[in-house]
């Protein structure tokens, strides 16, 4: 059973292979082939789910060592696969929304000339992303957090015709970078504290290293877990992220790859745990992006930006969770696939309009579209519903606990954090309610609009082969778009429940993250009553905003945070200022340094060994008496050196 | 001989006693590889004599090639039967040593050897001169350059067949020489090779007045260090008594004394040890190329025709050394503390001196005589490294060097305009547009030259460099990677000029080889990759024959 585990890989891995390789001949099968080893992955999955819930709770780990890579005295870099609840976990979201979204790509990408290099790159995803949550060492893992940020770079690129595609794929791989580099320097550090990459020796002998060790390790895994997961400060990268085609958008950058960094910190518990004032920058860092990601998601009048904010915002909250110890892991995993769920429901829904609308993405030229595409318009309701907590489906029972398990923190910190918690239910009911209501309710705005120029940001080209630049005519998406929307909205509702109700999640992921109640000052009910309370805040509020009022085509000035959280609340204006400029003015004093300093050394050097060259070169002068002379000449120093020798 | 050992020799005779005198015992089986080699050479000249005109060229070459072959199925052989470690011993009366460092240079020599037969066989780069093809030997070596003979000699087809036999000849001497145990044999060894060498340099067909210049010098200065040799050994016999290598490393270290009666005046002359043994180091110094005896290198390389560069320098390269270990680590280790600090300056201004000069050349042939001459350095500081180590990453650095020269040199006789062979660099610009397959393969020898990891060249630098600092020689790694840093400048300088640089409108033109010169190059280009790919197996057997016998 345990062979599986390295086909749950094989198969997107060669698809990735034959996709990639196989040339135009396989344009016509390439969607099928890439959506059927999705598939295949799913299936196997699934069978290992089975087998591994016919054994005990304890018994439910299982290694699989496929090979040594470097087998070197000293240094042991191993290929090997664990497979526990919290992989399993990971592997079914990854292969079962994964595979939902290959199917809505094939509807999706219809008229794009490059899907069969498109389905490759999925597939390359999926493999990378298997591979991260599978791997039973950090070295490995490490593979497949790279394999994954190559494949989002690749695919937030793969229009690279739009110089903002482009522009964003590069930005999304600089950013990443800085995560990446504070990944390898983990690996580096744990390696010369303990000895070995893998997950047994590092996450067992914890105890063993030094605090300054494990703070130090802490740090850079959480400094990885920013890039990945676009958490402060690292998090400029996924609002452009959104350039690349919309099932990009749901399945890596909302669904699963910016869940990496929870996994990572979820893994690595038991480093954490050893060093709580880590886990404090943690708590801050999942905090303030939830709070960021919110403000931002309520400002932005593009439906993929606004849910952006949105994904930032919700992985605050699963990594505010990590950041609680065994409080909250089990917690911020359930509120992964829970979320997991939703939020890719929402972006093909999100696509599914702009599928309907050429490519629009402008939520003001939206509008009354729930007469139009009522599929799309009952999934997305049923995903917004779950998002902003609506009591009875997934959202409100992973968001719920995640919020209780802040307030069970206790002391001072536990009231803050669970209030922020509870400001942030708040705001996330607010911008949800305004995308829904922006988008589906109301006056029709895009009647007698035009279709935007083609060089605005966020237009996907695709419209171009739609081949109508009038006015839109809004209408339901084909079957292959709609059915996975529909299995996702299934899943958007009864997840948290399946979850939730009698502690299952809990139980299941226990033997692997632990789990702590913890001591909550306060009572459950009043906890779940609160959220509620900020939930109805949260929609009357974006009701009475935009709901009553006619939406303007063109946005108002606004305020001056409103004009901030457009603006990502200046996120690249700091960078640009802080990060760029102090870049360029550190290059070009290296710059002037290396020309003045070292060229000059290195210059002078070549020049006067040059020099010397061209002096030496005259002694040969094609004269055999001067070659004998100098024959001559040797021969006595060389005589005399030696007899001098023996003076001395 | 002293006179009265002259005079005794006489009394003896005529007192009739010549029948005491007992038959030299010679071991002809373990003489085989050279004995093969000069009784081929020797067919030769009666292949010359005998075989009609038309047939001597494919003769010559088949008789060359298996004699090589045949004497390295010897020499395999000899190491097969444990000759080059447990049963290594001195044959031939104390003449001829046959021991592990004997033999892998040997196998070495004949194996560059037939590679650069190959190269000398080659008749398909230059036109055909009237209606015959000719190689890069002059038509007839007696006629004058530019006169009517010399027409009428390239009219009538005549082609030089005697480069066989005179290669031949060369590599029976070079296969003593690093194995010869007492001073005159080695002497012996270095005329031998040494005569036909001169004589093949002045055979170029094409700028025959610049190949017998160089021939000129190159007898003219390998007369004078022959001298400088000849009179070393007759200083060291006034000081041992002795020409053996085995006696005289006896009397150094003072185990022997009084050998001859008749030279009690000057034995244990410490005068006449330090000077002779310094003029017999002066003598193969000259043949390696070291500074300062290393002014002919470059005009005997240019000038000499490109297949016999190439044989000089792998070859030669390969016996000079190997006789030089054999003088410094058999006859003259009781005397290291005199000669280590000479050749340390030797292999100093050597290395330095060779990289620095080849800077500015512009004739491809130079720079690669300049390499050889920086090479030359990095293989003295081997040398000096006085340990078993040194020994083996020496013998290691001559095999890998000897490839990828012969290798290089045959790539340079590929590049031709209507003058011959291209050699001004300017016109090697952007040839790695133009046929990027001999470009690539240059850069590859080039590559290996520099000593960049996985070519050979990184391989036998880095064995050379690590023995000399075990041996305490640190300083001298120091100098040695600085200059591999300048030398480094040049090489790469080519291949930037092959590859990132306009290809001239008059370039020159790549001819299409035979299959002999192609042999020949990717002979090389596999040793090049294999030694430094997986250099283990070689470097092993080096080690295990890195024994002198003494």
């Amino acid at each position: 059973m345990d062979n599986l585990i390295a086909l749950l890989i094989a198969a997107p891995l060669l698809g990735a292979a034959v996709l990639l390789c196989g040339g135009r001949k396989l344009d016509k099968a390439g969607h099928w082939l890439g959506t059927l080893l999705a598939g295949a992955s799913f299936v196997i999955g699934a069978v290992l789910f089975v087998d591994m819930l016919g054994r005990s709770a304890d018994h439910r780990t299982v290694t699989k060592h496929l090979f040594s890579w470097i087998p070197v005295e000293g240094f042991q870099a191993d290929v090997g696969f664990q497979l526990d609840q919290l992989s399993m976990t990971f592997v079914l979201l990854i292969t079962g929304v994964g595979t939902l979204i290959h199917i809505y790509s094939i509807g999706y990408m219809e008229h794009d000339e490059n899907r069969r290099r498109f389905f490759g790159y999925l597939n390359l995803f999926l493999a990378a992303m298997l591979l991260l949550v599978l791997a039973d060492n950090y070295l490995l893992l490490y593979v497949g957090w790279e394999g994954v940020g190559l494949a989002s770079y690749l695919l937030i690129g793969f229009w690279q015709h739009k110089p903002s595609a482009a522009t964003a794929a590069k930005k999304a791989f600089l950013v990443n970078r800085v995560g990446d580099m504070g990944l390898s320097i983990a690996i580096m550090v744990m390696f010369t504290t303990f000895g070995s990459f893998a997950f047994s020796t590092v996450l067992g002998e914890t105890g063993g290293a030094s605090s300054g060790r494990n703070t130090a390790i802490g740090l850079m895994l959480l400094l990885a877990a920013c890039g990945k997961s676009a958490q402060v400060p690292l998090q400029s990268w996924l609002g452009d992220a959104m350039e690349g085609p919309t099932p990009v958008s749901a399945l890596i950058h909302a669904a699963t790859m910016v869940t990496a960094g929870v996994y990572l910190i979820t893994r690595s518990g038991a480093i954490f745990n050893a060093v709580p004032d880590v886990q404090t920058v943690v708590v801050i860092v999942g905090t303030v992006t939830l709070l960021f990601g919110a403000i931002v998601g309520c400002a932005k009048d593009d439906i993929k930006k606004a849910l952006a904010g949105s994904t930032m915002s919700q992985i605050g909250y699963m990594v505010l969770a990590t950041g609680l110890g065994p409080i909250g892991y089990v917690f911020a995993i359930m509120h992964l696939v829970t979320h997991g769920f939703f939020k890719a429901g929402l972006f093909l829904g999100a696509g599914s309009v702009m599928h309907g609308m050429n490519d629009e993405v402008d939520m003001r030229r939206y509008g009354g579209l729930r007469k139009y595409m009522p599929v799309t318009f009952v999934t997305f309701g049923l995903g917004y519903l779950a998002i902003i907590g609506f009591p009875g489906l997934s959202g409100f029972f992973s968001k719920d606990k995640i919020i209780e398990a802040a307030f069970a923190k206790g002391g001072t910190e536990g009231w803050i954090l669970g209030a922020v918690t509870l400001l942030g239910a708040a705001i996330t009911a607010y911008y949800m309610t305004r995308v829904m209501v922006m988008t589906f309710f109301g006056e029709e705005r895009w009647k007698h609009a035009k279709t935007p120029a083609p060089d605005q940001p966020g237009v996907e080209p695709a419209a171009q082969t739609h081949g109508a630049h009038d006015e839109p005519h809004p209408h339901e998406s084909p079957k292959s778009m709609t059915i996975p929307m529909i299995v996702l909205a299934f899943g958007s509702v009864f997840a948290g429940g399946i979850f939730g109700i009698g502690d299952r999640f809990v139980k299941w992921l226990e033997p692997v993250t632990s789990f702590d109640h913890g001591n909550s000052p306060v009572a459950e009910w009043t906890v779940t009553a609160a959220t509620i309370v900020c939930l109805l805040i949260g929609v009357g509020l974006a009701v009475a905003q935009y709901g009553r009022k006619p939406v303007p085509a063109v946005a108002p000035r606004g305020s001056l945070l409103t004009r901030a959280a457009r603006r990502d609340l200046l996120q690249d204006d700091f960078n640009h200022v802080v990060l760029v400029r102090g870049g360029e003015h550190l290059t070009r004093s290296l710059v002037y340094l290396d020309h003045s300093l070292v060229d000059g050394v290195v210059n002078g050097t070549a020049a006067s060994v040059g020099g010397l060259s061209g002096r030496l070169r005259k002694l040969q002068n094609g004269f055999a008496r001067s070659y004998a002379v100098s024959m001559f000449g040797g021969a006595v120093v060389i005589i005399a050196a030696t007899l001098l020798m023996r003076a001395v | 001989m002293s006179s009265s050992a002259v005079h005794s020799l006489w009394t003896t005779a005529a007192e009739g006693k010549l029948d005491k005198i007992p038959a030299p015992h010679i071991e002809y089986a373990q003489l085989a590889p050279t004995l093969i080699v000069l009784g081929a050479a020797l067919i030769g000249v009666l292949v010359e004599a005998f075989v009609p005109r038309r047939s001597r060229y494919y003769v010559q070459v088949f008789l060359s090639v298996v004699a090589l072959a045949a004497a390295f199925a010897a020499v395999v052989g000899l190491a097969a039967g444990g000759y080059g470690t447990t049963k290594a011993h001195i044959a031939a009366m104390g003449a001829i040593a046959v021991d592990g460092p004997a033999l892998f240079l040997q196998g070495t020599i004949l194996l560059a050897s037939v590679v650069a037969v190959f190269t000398f066989a080659e008749r398909r780069l230059d036109p055909e001169a009237h209606g015959n093809r000719v190689d890069s030997f002059a038509a007839q070596a007696a006629s004058v350059p530019g006169s009517d003979s010399e027409q009428a000699a390239v009219k009538a087809g005549f082609t030089t067949t005697e480069v066989f036999p005179l290669a031949l000849f060369a590599v029976s001497g070079m296969l003593v020489f690093p194995a010869a145990n007492d001073l005159l044999t080695l002497f012996v060894a270095l005329e031998v090779f040494s005569l036909p060498l001169y004589l093949l340099c002045a055979l170029a067909r094409r700028k025959r007045l610049m190949s017998q210049e160089a021939a000129v010098k190159y007898f003219l200065l390998g007369a004078f260090s022959s001298a400088f040799l000849l009179f070393g050994i007759a200083l060291l016999y006034g000081y041992a008594g002795s020409v053996s290598y085995a006696t005289i490393a006896d009397v150094v270290s003072g185990s022997v004394q009084n050998v001859d009666p008749a030279l009690a005046g000057t034995m244990g002359n410490d005068a006449l040890l330090l000077i002779g043994g310094a003029m017999i180091l002066m003598g193969l110094l000259f043949k390696v190329g070291a500074v300062p005896f290393h002014m002919w290198t470059p005009d005997v390389y240019q000038g000499a025709p490109t297949p016999v560069t190439g044989f000089m320098a792998a070859a030669t390269k390969v016996a000079a050394f190997g006789a030089l270990l054999r003088l410094l680590y058999v006859v003259l280790p009781g005397m290291s503390w005199d000669w280590r600090p000479v050749m340390w300056g030797v292999a100093i201004i050597t290395m330095l001196g060779g990289a620095v000069v080849a800077i500015t050349q512009t004739d491809i042939k130079r720079l690669l005589a300049y390499s050889s001459i920086a090479h030359a350095g990095f293989i003295l500081a081997g040398v000096i490294a006085t340990n078993a180590d040194g020994i083996s990453s020496v013998l290691f650095y001559l095999g890998a060097y000897s490839f990828v020269t012969i290798g290089a040199f045959a790539v340079v006789t590929l590049v031709r305009d209507a003058g011959g062979e291209a050699t001004h660099l300017s016109k090697w610009a952007g040839l790695g547009r133009r046929s990027p397959l001999v470009a690539a393969v240059f850069a590859v020898f080039l590559l290996a030259f520099a000593g960049i990891p996985l070519t050979s060249g990184f391989s036998g630098k880095f064995a050379v460099f690590k023995a000399a600092a075990e041996g305490g020689a640190g300083a001298l790694v120091v100098v040695g990677v600085i200059s591999s840093a300048v030398a480094a400048f040049f090489y790469i300088r080519v291949i930037v000029l092959m590859f990132f640089s306009e290809p001239k409108a008059d370039g020159p033109t790549v001819a299409v080889p035979s299959a002999l010169t192609t042999a020949a190059i990717g002979v090389g280009v596999a040793v090049t990759l294999v030694l430094g790919v997986a250099p283990q197996y070689f470097l092993d057997l080096a080690h295990n024959a890195s024994v002198f016998v003494r």
